[in-house]
C-alpha cells in the first residue's frame, strides 16, 4: 500500500491531533445502485431522447486509438455537429471511450475514472484490442476483453477505427440509448461483485476503495 | 573507428571491434574496464552523450549483455560498449554518477530483466509495472503467451490468418 494511503495521525492547524484513514475517510464506501427507469414509459423515453442528444466524452485516451479523437473534435470531422463534446474530467462526462489496448496499470485508472462518472453513463470500446486483445493478444501486460472489467455498451471494430467509423458508432450508440438498451451502468451495479472479482484478479496491488464514486 | 580502437587498445584490454557502419561500431570488454573506458571516451574522445543502456538475454550462454551506446556529437559517430554478465544473480556497477539519465535505464533493466544496479537512485522502486509477481517479463525464460493465457480472460473465436495466404485466397483464388 502506498504511504499516502496508510492510516496516520495528523495535526490540524488548530493544534488538535486526529486520525486519518484515507481509504475510509476520503472515499465513499457504498456500492453503486441500479437506476430504475422513470415511472411511466413516455417519460423514460423523453429522458432517453435527451440523454442520447447530450453525449459528453471523457478526454481519457488509452492505446493508439486516442489519436483518432483529435481529428474528430476538430473541424475536419467535427463531431460537435452531432451534439458530442469532450470534457476534461470524469465528473463532467457520461461517455467513456476506451480507445485501444489497456495495460493493467491503465485499467486501474480507467476503473477509477469510470466509477467517478455520474449516471447515466456509457462505455464504448474502440478497436480490436478492447474486443479480443488485438495485436496484443499474447502480451503480458494488457487485458484481452474489456467487457470483463467494465460494462461495454458498444464496440467499434477496426485497428484502428477511422473517425468515420467512430461517427457511425456514435449514431449507433444514440440509437441504443433512445431504445433504452444502453444499460451498462445498471449492469455494472447489478453484477458489481463479478466485475470487482475480475478486476482484482489482474490488478494485484489493489490500493483503492472498492468503489470510489 | 579503427583508429580509435587502436588507441584505446593500447590502454585497455578490449575485445574485437565490430564495425556496423562507418559511424557505428561495437566493442566488447570486461566489466572492470567499463568505468575507466567510459571516462576516457567522455573526456578525451568527445563521447559526451549516453544514447541508451539496454540488455540482451543470451539465455543459451547463461549471460546478459549490457550495451552502453555513446554518441560523439562533434564527430557524428556512435560507439557501443558491450559488457557480458553472468545471468545468475546479475548485478552491475551503476554509472548514474557519470550520466544521471542512466539511473532511469537501470531502473528499467532492474524491473524488466532483474539486473541489479546497487546504489542507483530508485532502483528498487517499481518503475512501469505495478504489482508484478512473476519473474521479470523481458527475460527469455518468461513465457509471455502462457502468462497471458493464464492471467487474462480470452474471448473465444479468435482466428489468426497468414496475411500473404489470406490476400492471395481473397484476391487471386484461381492462381498460385
Ligand atoms: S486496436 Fe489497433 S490501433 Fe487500436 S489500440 Fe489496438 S493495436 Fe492500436
Amino acid at each position: 500500500m502506498k504511504e499516502e494511503l496508510e492510516k496516520r495521525v495528523v495535526k490540524g492547524p488548530d493544534g488538535v491531533e486526529f486520525e486519518v484513514d484515507p481509504l475510509r475517510d476520503y472515499y465513499c464506501q457504498s456500492a453503486p445502485t441500479v437506476m430504475p427507469p422513470a415511472y411511466i414509459k413516455i417519460v423514460e423515453e423523453l429522458f432517453n431522447w435527451a440523454r442520447a442528444e447530450s453525449i459528453w466524452i471523457l478526454g481519457f485516451g488509452t492505446g493508439c486509438g486516442a489519436i483518432e479523437m483529435r481529428p474528430l473534435m476538430t473541424p475536419r470531422f467535427d463531431a460537435y455537429r452531432y451534439g458530442i463534446q469532450w470534457r476534461p474530467t470524469p465528473r463532467q462526462a457520461n461517455l467513456f471511450v476506451i480507445s485501444g489496448y489497456l495495460s493493467v496499470k491503465t485499467l486501474k485508472r480507467a476503473i477509477r475514472s469510470y466509477e467517478q462518472m455520474q449516471n447515466p453513463k456509457y462505455v464504448v470500446g474502440l478497436g480490436s484490442c478492447t474486443i479480443n486483445g488485438g495485436m496484443y493478444w499474447d502480451s503480458y501486460n494488457t487485458i484481452k476483453r474489456l467487457d470483463d472489467y467494465l460494462p461495454v455498451d458498444l464496440y467499434i471494430t477496426g485497428c484502428m477505427p477511422r473517425p468515420e467509423a467512430l461517427l457511425a458508432g456514435f449514431q449507433e450508440l444514440k440509437r441504443l440509448i433512445r431504445a433504452g438498451q444502453a444499460e451498462g451502468a445498471n449492469r455494472y451495479a447489478e453484477q458489481f461483485e463479478w466485475y470487482k472479482a475480475n478486476q482484482k484478479r489482474v490488478i494485484h496491488d489493489w490500493d483503492m476503495p472498492d468503489y470510489n464514486w | 573507428m579503427h583508429e580509435l580502437h587502436e588507441r584505446l587498445k593500447a590502454i585497455f584490454p578490449l575485445g574485437e571491434l565490430t564495425v556496423q557502419r562507418p559511424d557505428l561500431a561495437f566493442i566488447t570488454l570486461g566489466r572492470e574496464h567499463l568505468r575507466p573506458l567510459l571516462l576516457e571516451l567522455r573526456h578525451r574522445h568527445g563521447f559526451t552523450h549516453l544514447v541508451l543502456l539496454t540488455a540482451v538475454d543470451w539465455i543459451e550462454e547463461g549471460c546478459f549483455q549490457l550495451t552502453y551506446l555513446l554518441n560523439d556529437r562533434a564527430g557524428a559517430r556512435d560507439l557501443g560498449l558491450r559488457v557480458m554478465l553472468p545471468r545468475e544473480g546479475a548485478s552491475m556497477e551503476s554509472i548514474h554518477d557519470l550520466w544521471p539519465t542512466a539511473a532511469t535505464y537501470q531502473r528499467e533493466l532492474r524491473e524488466m530483466f532483474g539486473i541489479d544496479f546497487p546504489a542507483s537512485p530508485g532502483v528498487d522502486e517499481p518503475f512501469i509495472l505495478e504489482g508484478w509477481r512473476d519473474i521479470p517479463p523481458y527475460r527469455r525464460d518468461f513465457d509471455t503467451l502462457k502468462f497471458a493465457e493464464e492471467n487474462f480472460n480470452q474471448r473465444p473465436g479468435r482466428a489468426t490468418l497468414d496475411p500473404a495466404r489470406h490476400m492471395r485466397d481473397r484476391l487471386h483464388p484461381e492462381g498460385e
